[in-house]
């Protein structure tokens, strides 16, 4: 199957990237070739198999809802790119 | 070789225990040996030098005031030089995770299973190269350079584990941290000639790894020996509140046996993992390991994992897809690098487009794909239910045998550069890896012999769920009768 630049366009601002024209050329081929790989898939029937999300684990805990003590604010800003007053500092999102 | 880098784990923490030398003459002796090594090796994304030896000398007080007591030592790997992969969070070190996306990000808490080898006593070197976000069989997707494989620089050490793979082959530590998501342990492991254990999904717990695909993503041990990587393994397994993934099971003490013998033990050779496509003397290395295991009493039967082929689909769509919602956190806010701009949308897609790298974005790009309306149920919905079936063929193999023996990879290292421009033939290395992520059972990998380029080959013993202590005893018995595992580098 052979994605098209569009997709791969549409793909790429699902995820939020911006590419180059050069990049989305490369994804375009390189992911096509292995969508048609991964088709192989297709071939087996699963209609009586249930899904697998889960392994070893027979199923994942919850710990008690308790309040803890955490890491302070300064800890927790002290890897931001740009803070103020204590909190992220970001571009307006509403104009 | 210096004598001191030269001594496995245990013996090491037994010469320190009886005051052989400090813990310091030991880092220092392992800080040497980085000193001469790392510029050919690359192994390292960080060091620290300043922040060890005051470790060791901080152990060093500790043992000088238990000694002077009389009370027995309560560190059981008391100045263990170590490595950890740097997608492992060690608090106050950088992590990088192979990204410039985190260049600067210096995590404020530990991973569990560090914090416990902390606890023991272990002193860590620095943090090792890996594939960016550990996606990768190579360490050459490292935003920090390609890694070296100390049995020939022109070769990769495997990935994405390849700078703890590196370091511990070199003798640059005596043991490292790795991850395992679709073979990162167990293949760098084989191509450097070391012991290496991809413990169950579960065992180890994940708080504190940088999340790649989390159903399969498991830390583990690199090492020399099997009773070296059980060392550390032992410490770091059992359950942790901070990840509801983790495994209530007790963890039992395992204590291996010097006697070399393995009978009632039932190995599989299943046949799916022989044959076209392994390079000749990879079969041959593992045939003859597998005859030694029955020289030491095993019987050898085959079996067969039928869905083994469908391995490489399955993963190459959960995890991308995984991946894909993982590192969707990466958006230039609140921790990571940024790149500037007006627009908070342009904040993320000039972030993520500029500062992850190509392999990185791929994955997104597919895992994107595969969960997006329309294809969601062909692609990742699919794959979840092949998944059931590369598990239940584990189930029923492991109805007739105890453990599993198979290559860990097609080949030996292959040179640096050859898969770089080609995604799926870099993917095909994993074949014989995945199947044991995807149905989360343990792995651990040995070496088994040379090829005629004296480049190493490994071999991975695979168990049911939870049974890493007799993969250990068994691999412990093989290394009893061999010395593969012993044989080093020369300089």
């Amino acid at each position: 199957m052979s994605l098209s630049l569009r997709e791969v366009e549409h793909v790429a601002e699902l995820s939020r990237l911006k590419l180059t024209e050069a990049e989305k050329r490369r994804y375009r081929e390189q992911l096509s070739e292995i969508l048609d790989y991964v088709a192989r898939l297709q071939s087996i029937d699963t209609s009586q198999t249930r899904p697998t999300f889960e392994v070893a684990t027979t199923h994942s805990r919850l710990r008690p809802d308790i309040a803890r003590p955490g890491l302070s604010v300064d800890e927790l800003l002290k890897n931001a790119p740009e803070i103020e007053q204590n909190q992220f500092r970001i571009p307006p999102v509403l104009d | 070789m210096d004598d001191l880098t030269n001594l496995t784990v245990c013996e090491t923490v037994e010469a320190v225990k009886r005051g052989e030398f400090s813990c310091r003459e030991l880092v220092e002796a392992y800080l040497d040996r980085i000193d001469r090594l790392e510029t050919q090796l690359n192994a390292f994304i960080s060091l620290m030098p300043e922040l060890a030896l005051a470790q060791a000398d901080k152990i060093d007080r500790t043992l000088w005031s238990r000694r002077k007591s009389g009370d027995p030592l309560a560190l059981p790997l008391a100045g263990l030089p170590i490595a950890v992969k740097d997608v492992l969070c060690v608090e106050n070190m950088r992590c990088t995770c192979g990204s410039r996306m985190l260049e600067n990000y210096v995590p404020p808490f530990n991973a569990t299973c560090v914090q416990r080898l902390l606890e023991a006593g272990v002193v860590i070197l620095g943090k090792t190269n890996t594939d960016e976000f550990a996606m990768g069989s190579s360490t050459e997707n490292s935003a920090f350079g390609v890694t070296h494989n100390p049995w020939n620089l022109e070769r990769v050490p495997g990935g994405s584990s390849g700078g703890s793979a590196a370091a511990v082959a070199a003798h640059m530590v005596t043991a490292a941290l790795g991850t395992d998501t679709g073979g990162s342990i167990r293949q760098p492991a084989s191509f450097c000639g070391i012991t290496g254990i991809k413990p169950t999904y579960g065992r180890i717990s994940r708080y504190g790894l940088v999340a790649y695909g989390s159903s399969l993503d498991t830390p583990g041990v690199l090492g020399h020996t099997a009773a070296d990587v059980c060392a550390l393994f032992g410490l770091m397994a059992g359950y942790d509140p901070l990840d509801s993934t983790s495994s209530q099971r007790a963890v039992p003490k395992i204590h291996l046996d010097d006697q070399a013998e393995l009978p009632h033990l039932r190995i599989g050779v299943p046949k799916e993992y022989f044959g076209a496509g392994i390079q000749p003397e990879v079969e041959r290395g593992v045939h003859q390991a597998i005859e030694t295991f029955e020289s030491l009493g095993a019987e050898i039967i085959t079996v067969s994992l039928p869905h083994t082929e469908y391995a490489l689909p399955v993963y190459y769509l959960i995890a991308p897809a995984e991946a894909s919602a993982n590192l969707a956190r990466y958006d230039g806010i609140r921790y990571g690098s940024r790149v500037a701009d007006n627009d908070i949308g342009e904040i993320f897609r000039r972030t993520r487009g500029e500062k992850l790298g190509a392999e990185v974005k791929r994955r997104i790009m597919l895992g994107t794909y595969a969960l997006s309306a329309g294809y969601y149920e062909a692609y990742y919905g699919q794959a979840q239910r092949v998944r059931t079936l590369i598990k239940r063929d584990f189930d029923q193999a492991f109805e007739q045998a105890d453990m599993i023996a198979a290559p860990v990879s097609p080949t030996t290292a292959f040179p640096i550069g050859v898969h770089t421009d080609d995604p799926l033939a870099m993917y095909l290395e994993d074949i014989f890896t995945l199947p044991a992520n995807l149905a989360g059972v343990p792995a651990l990998a040995f070496p088994v012999g040379f090829d005629a380029d004296r480049l190493p080959i490994g071999m991975q013993l695979i168990g049911p769920h939870f049974t890493e202590e007799m993969l250990f005893s068994a691999t412990h018995a093989y290394q009893q009768v061999t010395d593969w595992h012993m044989i080093n580098l020369s300089e």
